[in-house]
């Protein structure tokens, strides 16, 4: 029995549990890689953290490695990112060559690690190409894609295209990101951790501590987003809905989030929104380390309503963290919020300013609603989004990777 | 006589994308006709597996498709009243379905020019089936048991036995059969389970309900 696995009986309950006992032991003593860019900020990172050891814990021999790359690498990787996510940019020539150069080389660092595993699971695009370097690798390689590339900028998804097709397979958090490829394309949602420090259950008095550290009235409403300072997150028209609704109502806004290492237009954004912001008292913008986990979890406890108004969203984790909180979320209605917020039964899915601005107003004015609301997203989250059914999804892809193949049923162990 | 015990199985649907999408009716007509049996029977029960929202308003994802994006109630209906237990075979049930959507084709002629406001994308699953160590000696110990069944047991023994053995019945059926004539009661009362309106825990409430009817209080 892994002793990690089994603290979470108590919160997911003993079915899923028991099944991930089940479906790993075929899969004991497997080599598994993970490789992205960033041990800290972001979605992949706080996935890898928990997954990995999970894995270890059901007798797996899991390893993450993040590969290292300078500024011109991630320049040229957040525009594959933003691209990917249809706008219409391209690295130049130069920066393509250098982003080649830092895969190779990485490729050259893991060279055992690599070659051994018996499964590689590479995460997004920043080293999608080591694997033209690694061509006596022994396992199944699986390209893992957290970002909406439902829409991508043709140009760049053309060149990074013949890499993904070299993998053994794909994984997409939904149907609708996934493209005509020549290898299976496995569909898995990500997931939060319930008993992280972002995610357990916190006493008032520290939610009341860290609004106090903030000098946020308790006694007004208070609006909140949580995400990277990123343009796709749409904190401009977070702003935009903060001020039609504070016509009516007196209200306070929250943007909090961090920058992660492989975004370098983290601070840039960061300067447009303060610009945007003009000064106003109650627009508190809160620029976080990436171990503020607990102060997010006290900031999303303590908010009355939660934002997530994105123009382009993988999959939204930040939503899923909120409704793990039974708050009901006001999400843009793109990506992965689709999945997560069901119009008027778990959030409203909005496509404006002024959309958000609605549905700040009617939340704030029916606590009803939001209480109501809130049961079904957190319920929503219990039944799909742990990280417990994340890790089974993995291991049924590993299953069908190692021992499947293209049929429709597999039996192990019976 | 010694009877074979019934060894509990649980079960887990790897999700796969086809490459298959619709964006209009046309479109999910000439997709309905050609993508593999094994996405028609994901959208019609795999789907329990998935993620979803507890109260759906249809019962199958095509239905769901065409009320909340092609916006047409109507068709959505007449999609949503298709019970696949009904049907001898997915494929029966892919003719049907063509059947429905063809006829509004036919009939209504600015139902061609819709345009949903999102595609529908064809997914199809691979089911993972593994042991859970649970072994029933005697159909009692179903009674006792089936409370404590995970999702994947119900859909493997309730739903998946309809197409994996020969006869199209669910498992506790099919071993109840073993015992001849002695639990004619409860076989008949598991077959008038219409699975397609229920969710698995709804199914699982169900089962606990009839075990305890024709078996005795649990012990």
């Amino acid at each position: 029995m892994s002793s990690s696995l089994e603290g979470y009986r108590a919160v997911t309950g003993n079915e899923i549990v028991d099944q991930l006992y089940q479906l790993a032991k075929p899969l004991k003593g497997i080599r598994v890689l993970h490789v992205n860019s960033t041990k800290e900020g972001g979605g992949v990172a706080e996935i890898l953290r928990k997954m990995v050891p999970l894995m270890e814990g059901l007798g797996i021999d899991a390893q993450w490695e993040v590969i290292s790359g300078d500024s011109d690498f991630f320049e040229c990787t957040k525009g594959f990112h933003n691209s990917l996510q249809g706008k219409q940019v391209t690295p130049s020539d130069e920066l393509l060559r250098h982003y080649q150069e830092v895969n190779s080389e990485n490729a050259d660092k893991l060279r055992p690690l690599l070659e051994e595993a018996d499964v590689v699971f590479i995460h997004d695009p920043q080293p999608l190409t080591m694997i033209q370097h690694v061509p006596k690798r022994k396992g199944k390689w699986v390209w893992r894609c957290h970002i909406d590339v439902s829409k991508p900028h043709r140009p760049v998804w053309r060149y990074l295209k013949p890499w993904v097709e070299q993998y053994d397979a794909s994984v997409f958090s939904l149907a609708s990101f996934a493209k005509p490829l020549n290898h299976p394309q496995f569909l898995i949602t990500p997931s939060i951790d319930p008993l992280s420090e972002k995610n357990m259950n916190l006493p008032k008095k520290e939610v009341d501590r860290v609004f106090e550290k903030f000098r946020i009235d308790r006694e007004r409403p208070v609006i909140l987003q949580v995400s990277r300072f990123d343009r796709f997150k749409d904190p401009i028209g977070v702003i935009e809905a903060y001020r039609l609704v504070k016509k009516m109502v007196p209200l306070q806004l929250i943007l909090a989030g961090g920058g992660a290492s492989d975004d370098p237009e983290g601070m840039a954004v960061l300067e447009e929104v303060k610009h945007a912001a003009a000064g106003d008292p109650d627009i508190h913008i809160l620029h976080l380390p990436p171990d503020a986990h607990l102060t997010i979890n006290a900031l999303q406890r303590g908010a009355d309503v939660v934002l997530q108004k994105s123009t382009k969203e993988g999959f939204g984790l930040t939503v899923t963290e909120a409704m793990w909180k039974g708050k009901p979320v006001i999400g843009g209605d793109t990506g992965g919020i689709r999945v997560q917020v069901y119009n008027h039964y778990t959030g409203f899915l909005v496509r404006s300013p002024e959309g958000a601005a609605l549905r700040i107003r009617y939340l704030l004015h029916r606590e009803d609603k939001r209480r109501e609301m809130g049961e079904r997203a957190k319920r929503l989250v219990r039944e799909n989004f742990l990280i417990t059914h994340h890790l089974r999804g993995y291991l049924a892809l590993m299953i069908n990777l190692l021992k499947g193949g293209d049929y429709h049923r597999i039996e192990v162990g019976v | 006589m010694q009877r074979e015990p019934f060894v509990v199985r649980d079960c887990a649907l790897v999700a796969m994308a086809t490459g298959r999408k619709a964006q209009t009716l046309k479109e999910l007509r000439d997709q309905l006709r050609e993508v593999e049996e094994v996405s028609i029977y994901h959208h019609f029960w795999g789907r329990l597996l998935q993620p979803q929202f507890d109260e759906p308003e249809y019962n199958n994802d095509f239905a769901a498709w065409v009320f909340h994006h092609l916006h047409h109630q109507e068709l959505a209906e007449r999609l949503s009243v298709v019970n696949p237990t009904e049907f001898p075979s997915m494929d029966a049930v892919r003719d049907e379905l063509v059947e429905i959507v063809e006829r509004e084709l036919d009939e209504s002629e600015w139902v061609a020019y819709l345009r949903a406001d999102r595609a529908f994308h064809f997914v199809k699953s691979q089911i993972v089936v593994f042991d859970t160590g649970i072994v029933l000696d005697t159909p009692e110990s179903l009674r006792d048991a089936v409370h404590k069944m995970s999702s994947g047991n119900i859909f493997y023994h309730f739903i998946d036995a309809r197409r994996r053995t020969p006869m199209g019945k669910d498992d506790f059926s099919a071993w109840l059969e073993g015992y001849g004539e002695r639990y004619r009661g409860l076989i008949e009362s598991l077959g008038s389970i219409d699975p397609y309106f229920s969710s698995l825990e709804e199914i699982r409430n169900i089962l606990e309900e009839i075990f305890s009817r024709h078996l005795g209080e649990e012990s």
